[in-house]
């Protein structure tokens, strides 16, 4: 029996509101599949399931709001015979045959899952109108409700975690010019944004400085060997969300940009996938969009750094890090740094 | 088509990407970018926007005859050869 919990999307999630079921049980699903979407206070995720199974039973009603962690399904894993596991009370095996109703094919609200005889009366009597699916929360409310998770994650990050910030100008000559070849002999949807190029270079130093990478949990660092950059994405009606870019040290630059312009797009619609609201092992914050020339960035917990940039101006663009002393000092923070300069220095091999 | 149909044009794409843009309040003699608040993402999907209605092609060279809405609108109609 596989139990489907409401994860945890993001250091300031305590809860979430089942908005709609994607699955009804009988269906199969394979790992990776979208099985739910939930309201969390940031945005509409799409929920996926890290597990096969056939869905047996689905415990959350669309409208609920739960604390995570709550088994909001079970599934059979596969193999797993649902005949052997499904439990009919004998009354309700009794009015099921009366009824004509097959109690296998009901979902339980008995111990374990059971099948009562109210589960059966609820099934024989006519369909009402299915629930409307309830609507997200108002885009008012979710400015509000946005600021207290922001709030809540940043205050949690100052509070435990002891930062430190380094900074550096590195030379963008090459890159520029590197980017600007590139670009002028690429057809307009397929150009590139020098931010690519930033996401790259910080996740290939990632795989020199593991103690960047990674999640501090329980008292201990805790390195991931996948470097899944988080993208700080700010959104148009105010707040800001950091999905990530899964996998960015083995991606092609052509990839990672469609994969950028696909999480902006998403994130901005509001439509993002749980895997990439909770597992982010690093942030890149590219606030020099917005012309500031040095960003501090504070660390999203429980990551343990994050990689600023600015504006770029007279090719060149103040590049920094904040990192985590429970698991590294200024001094590898600033050979961290040293290596994203450096990977910046070779555009043609990220 | 002509200038006010490429204005209309750009405007839409404009307001798909940023839809609380009120025209209105667009000056257009100023910097779109900053006005509208387009990063550089933004941007780009833009581009590519009246790249895929007006079928014109805007080398990257060519971004800095394109900071107001006047001179984007110029530039197309030139580009179209109105």
């Amino acid at each position: 029996m596989i139990e489907f919990k409401l994860p945890s999307l993001g250091a300031d999630m305590e809860q979430g509101k089942l908005l709609e079921w994607k699955v009804t049980p009988g269906d199969k699903v394979k790992r990776g599949d979208v099985v739910a979407i939930v309201d969390t206070s940031k945005a509409a995720v799409d929920v996926e399931i890290w597990q096969d199974g056939v869905v047996q039973e689905l415990i959350t009603q669309p409208g609920e709001t739960v604390p995570v962690g709550t088994v909001m399904a079970r599934l059979l894993a596969p193999g797993e015979s649902a005949v052997q596991r499904r439990k009919v009370s004998p009354a309700a095996r009794k009015r099921a045959a009366e009824l004509g109703v097959d109690p296998e094919k009901l979902a339980g609200t008995g111990p374990e899952g059971a099948v009562t005889l109210e589960d059966v009366e609820k099934q024989a009597k006519p369909a009402a109108a299915p629930a409307a699916v309830p609507a997200a929360v108002p885009a008012a409310d979710r400015a509000a409700e946005m600021r207290k998770a922001i709030a809540a994650a940043m205050s949690r990050s100052k509070r435990e975690i002891p930062h430190y910030y380094l900074s550096e100008t590195v030379p963008l000559e090459r890159a520029s010019a590197w980017l600007e070849a590139e670009n002028a002999r690429r057809p307009l949807p397929e150009r590139l944004l020098m931010a690519v190029l930033f996401i790259k270079a910080t996740a290939l130093a990632c795989k020199e400085y593991p103690e960047m990478n990674g999640y501090y949990r329980d008292g201990a660092f805790h390195p991931s060997a996948a470097v899944h950059v988080g993208v700080a994405i700010s959104l148009r009606q105010g707040g800001l969300v950091a999905p990530a870019i899964h996998d960015v040290q083995d991606k092609a630059l052509s990839a990672l940009m469609k994969d950028l312009a696909d999480l902006v797009k998403r994130a901005r619609a509001g439509s993002l996938r749980s895997s990439e609201m909770s597992d982010p092992t690093i942030t890149v914050t590219n606030l020099g969009e917005g012309g500031v020339e040095t960003v501090f960035g504070i660390i999203y917990p429980p990551q343990v750094a994050l990689a600023g940039f600015g504006a770029v101006r007279n090719k060149a663009v103040v590049a920094s890090v904040s990192g985590d002393h429970r698991v590294s000092d200024g001094h590898r923070g600033a050979l961290f740094l040293g290596a994203i300069a450096r990977l910046l220095q070779e555009p043609e091999k990220l | 088509m002509n200038k006010p149909e490429i204005r209309a044009t750009v405007i839409a794409e404009l307001k798909r990407i940023a839809p609380e843009l009120e025209e209105s309040e667009l000056a257009p003699a100023k910097p779109l970018r900053d006005q509208v608040d387009l990063d550089s993402m933004d941007w780009l999907n833009f581009l590519v926007a009246l790249h895929e209605r007006l079928k014109v092609d805007i080398p990257e060279s060519d971004y800095a005859r394109l900071v107001t809405l006047d001179q984007t609108v110029d530039y197309l109609a030139a580009k179209l050869r109105l």
